[in-house]
């Protein structure tokens, strides 16, 4: 029994590609929900996201009336009566604790107009400590959010030109296509649990470009490495061929990435909770994008394979196989 | 499987720096404090999300520094012809330059020349050069405009002072170590740890502090001058409870550049809070000349274009030395006390980001990043063991416990800052940590099933794992130095600890993984893999 490794059968035959035809209607309608749920309504700069403060503008307070329990009523009716944009109160971990977030008036000082609820707020709820006060003006958010966007895009291309270099184009192709992929769909997971879009949001979906990358390139390094071994055999072969010879590490790594950040989401905090939970997500999205999307573009678009003349294989013969035996 | 020598003594010594460097973080302040001078004493740099304290980007406010020198401008110009006796109309600021236009065409060359030679100020280097440009225009206009490098020298030297300054008042403050960097071209950011209230740093930083004393114009009428009507040298300026407005005269009689000292204190007869202030020897001359002309009169205590008091000059004050009375608490008179002492900024500064975490929350942050880090450990050393035996699932625990040493060793020898989403980048990373080994494995269970050797099977389970690992490892790498580039803050730092860690994963699970293997290897003279 133990070591367990040895439960694991020693050589699977999974026929994967012959479901990628499937796999690829389940991605597409997949990416299209998640781009809608994440663009509409079409408000700049956000959409569908639930914007923090970092990209957004405003201001997020973190109060404590420890030992008492937060008057939220009262606290929501005394910066209620403040004229601020977009007052939201909420209870935040302990029944202690609450969170205000506001917009600063337009023409307002941020910095005098969170000094001034402050004021509101202890006037209304008597002993209040303030543990965290977070203010970002409209020029920082505009410029976090205009870089959070180019860290995104730059290391995608990063990516493909890292890929092209050590691969060849087509394998590059492959995997932006799986990043894309990967981080469509970890938006649309954003966007459908409401979860705070904010630089460490960010942070976590450039993780998830790192993970995913490397899961892509795991298999696509044995891919490489069949295609030079098995001259004769058939593409979509060489592709199921190296994907399960790699299945076994994939499962494990994947396995002991989410049980480390399972830890973090359930001891990690609140602030944490978000980000742990994007990259679970993002752990097990990019498991299946490297199988399921990066390998099987790679089977549409062909590859050049060593001294044989390139015999790229055109999408209607990979339907054609796709229905095979 | 052989090991050759020099992998041997890189393991070792990167092990012995790893201890060394991550010694002081489980030492107490004492011991730190007596270890010998070449051991290192850098515990792990916190950052301010987790030991709490305040982050301010503030900007230094060029526009206003351009409002306020055209406003200038404009003065010098009515001054100055007026002087030469040009008459002039439509004085006034129109886009960034003063706009005019004379009266009498023969009066163009000769007002021109004249605002020419006076106007702005000389440049440096340029003989007969000035920071202003007069251009006539059509219809006997004339156009004054700053040169536009000129202009930005001066912002960029606001800029300077400004931190300057920010550092004197903080100092004055007495916060712990406060960090203060200029950040872009107009930028400056003030890192302050530990308990200081951020509304006190806010408000200290939030004034420019520009002191002056001003005759008041007692000829001029308040209601007449609320119209618009102000008579010429003189401005409208708001006041205190007393009186709403002041007219005083424009031209300052002193400035706060000439105090040397300023206190806070309480008045002899009232026990008011009050500011005692000392002139320096300019100052004290000019005071004192001022006052002696002004007897019965009174004149205004101008800060930030407010009137704080406008004492009556009782008789001539020559002394060198004086009081600000006002409404002040102990509280304010203390901060314009500080204010004074370090000095006027030059403009204002506008706080376009404000990050303050309680010291409370932080260690709150701080417990809760341990135990996740903990709990992660813990799981991934189970789940090694229980998938790979105690034997190669063991080797890779010892991989990741000398990868744990490696990375607090280097963020305490690199001093990099510590977040909170940097401790998530750390357990990420221990599981990236394994993947190097279980990539290793795999490689050597392929290999052996393949029918190879063990011998062959082992060292060729390395050298074909680890072209994967370098190319996988490689990608996260790209990722993380884009966050660094553009990332701010938490995600900085982030980043960091991402990016040691893949680079110490690597190595931990690479070489601590083939020194102990090749020491089974020797000792046990195995047959068979135990993991196949």
């Amino acid at each position: 029994m133990w070591p367990l490794i040895k439960i694991l059968p020693v050589k699977t035959n999974f026929q994967f590609v012959q479901f990628a035809r499937y796999a690829a209607i389940l991605s597409a309608i997949a990416v299209v929900a998640s781009l809608a749920k994440a663009l509409i309504p079409f408000a700049p700069p956000c959409g569908g996201l639930n914007c923090g403060i970092d990209f957004k503008g405003g201001t997020v307070l973190e109060l404590s009336t420890a030992p008492r329990a937060v008057d939220l009523s009262k606290l929501r009716a005394s910066v209620d009566r403040m004229a601020l944009g977009d007052v939201q109160v909420q209870a935040f971990g302990a029944p202690t604790e609450a969170l205000v977030r506001f917009q600063t008036p337009a023409g307002a000082n941020p910095a005098q107009t969170v000094d001034k609820v402050k004021a509101t707020v202890r006037e209304a709820l008597g002993q209040v400590e303030f543990e965290r006060t977070d203010v970002v003006g409209p020029k920082v958010s505009g410029e976090l959010f205009v870089s959070g966007i180019l860290a995104l895009g730059l290391s995608i291309l990063l990516m493909l030109i890292y890929i092209w270099f050590r691969f060849e184009l087509q394998f590059g192709i492959g995997a932006v296509v799986a990043l894309f992929h990967d981080v469509f769909l970890t938006f649309g997971i954003i966007a459908f649990f409401r979860l705070e879009f904010s630089l460490t949001t960010v942070a976590a979906i450039l993780t998830v470009i790192g993970y995913s990358m490397n899961d892509t390139v795991v298999v696509f390094d044995r891919l490489r490495e069949n295609l030079r071994k098995y001259k004769r055999m058939p593409l979509r072969e060489v592709i199921d061929l190296s994907i399960n010879e790699t299945l076994s590490r994939t499962v494990i790594t994947g396995l002991t990435a989410l049980l480390a950040l399972a830890g973090l989401a359930i001891f990690g905090g609140p602030t944490l909770f978000g980000m742990s939970l994007v990259l679970m997500f993002g752990i097990v999205i990019g498991t299946y994008s490297s199988i399921y999307v990066a390998a099987p573009v790679i089977l549409l678009w062909g590859v050049k394979r060593g001294d044989e003349p390139a015999e790229p294989v055109k999408p209607a013969t990979v339907r054609l196989q796709g229905r095979g035996p | 499987m052989t090991l050759s020598r020099w992998k041997l003594i890189l393991v070792a010594v990167a092990v012995v720096f790893g201890l060394l460097f991550a010694l002081p973080n489980v030492l107490p302040q004492t011991a730190r404090d007596n270890l010998p001078g070449f051991m290192p004493r850098e515990t792990l740099n916190l950052g301010l999300d987790l030991q709490g304290g305040s982050y301010l980007l503030l900007e230094v406010d060029t526009d206003a520094l351009r409002t306020e020198r055209l406003t200038n401008m404009v003065e010098d110009v009515r001054t100055q012809l007026g002087e030469k006796r040009i008459a002039f109309s439509g004085l006034g600021v129109v886009g960034g330059s003063v706009v005019l236009r004379i009266t009498d065409p023969a009066d163009v060359p000769a007002a021109t020349r004249q605002l020419r030679e006076t106007i702005g100020a000389a440049l440096a280097g340029v003989a007969g050069g000035r920071d202003v440009t007069v251009s006539t225009e059509t219809d006997q206009r004339l156009r004054l405009s700053f040169v536009p490098e000129a202009f930005a020298a001066e912002a960029a030297r606001a800029v300077e002072q400004s931190q300057e300054i920010i550092r004197r008042r903080i100092d004055e403050l007495g916060t712990r170590e406060p960090s203060i960097t200029r950040q872009g071209l107009n930028r400056i950011v003030v890192a302050a740890p530990g308990e200081s209230d951020p509304e006190k740093l806010k408000s200290i930083l939030g004034q420019t502090a520009k002191l002056t004393f001003h005759l008041v114009d007692e000829t001029a009428d308040i209601n007449q001058a609320l119209a618009g009507r102000i008579p010429p040298g003189s401005i409208l300026v708001p006041g205190d409870d007393i009186q709403p407005y002041y007219v005083v005269k424009r031209r300052a009689l002193v400035t706060g550049e000439m105090l040397t000292d300023a206190q806070a204190g309480f008045d002899q007869r009232g026990g008011l809070p009050i500011v005692n202030f000392r002139f320096n020897g300019t100052g004290g001359r000019r005071f004192g000349d001022a006052t002696r002309a002004n007897v019965g009169r009174r004149f205004a205590i101008v800060l930030d274009n407010k009137v704080v008091s406008a004492p009556n000059i009782n008789e001539p004050i020559t002394g060198g030395s004086g009081q600000i009375s006002g409404n002040f608490t102990t509280e304010s008179a203390n901060n314009l006390a500080i204010l004074l002492r370090a000095g006027a900024l030059p403009t204002r500064l506008n706080v376009e980001e404000q990050r303050t975490v309680g010291a409370e929350l932080g260690a709150d942050a701080i417990a809760a990043g341990k135990i996740s880090t903990i709990v992660g450990f813990v799981a991934i050393m189970v789940f090694m063991l229980l998938a790979y035996g105690a034997l190669f699932g063991g080797i890779s625990v010892v991989a990741l416990l000398v990868n744990g040493l490696l990375i607090i060793g280097a963020m305490s020898a690199t001093q990099a800052t510590l977040t909170l989403p940097g401790i998530a980048g750390l357990i990420l990373t221990l599981a990236v940590a394994v993947d190097a080994n279980v990539l290793i494995y795999e490689r050597m269970r392929d290999e052996f099933r393949a029918g190879r050797t063990l011998v062959v099977a082992m060292d060729s389970g390395f050298s074909r794992a680890m072209s994967t690992i370098i190319d996988a490892n490689l990608t996260t790498l790209l990722a993380a130095m884009m966050m660094f580039q553009f990332g701010a803050g938490p995600v900085k730092g982030f980043a960091w600890t991402l990016s040691i860690g893949v680079i110490t994963s690597v190595f931990s699970a690479v070489l601590i993984t083939q020194v102990l293997l090749a020491w089974w290897f020797k000792a046990a003279r195995p047959k068979t893999l135990p993991i196949a």
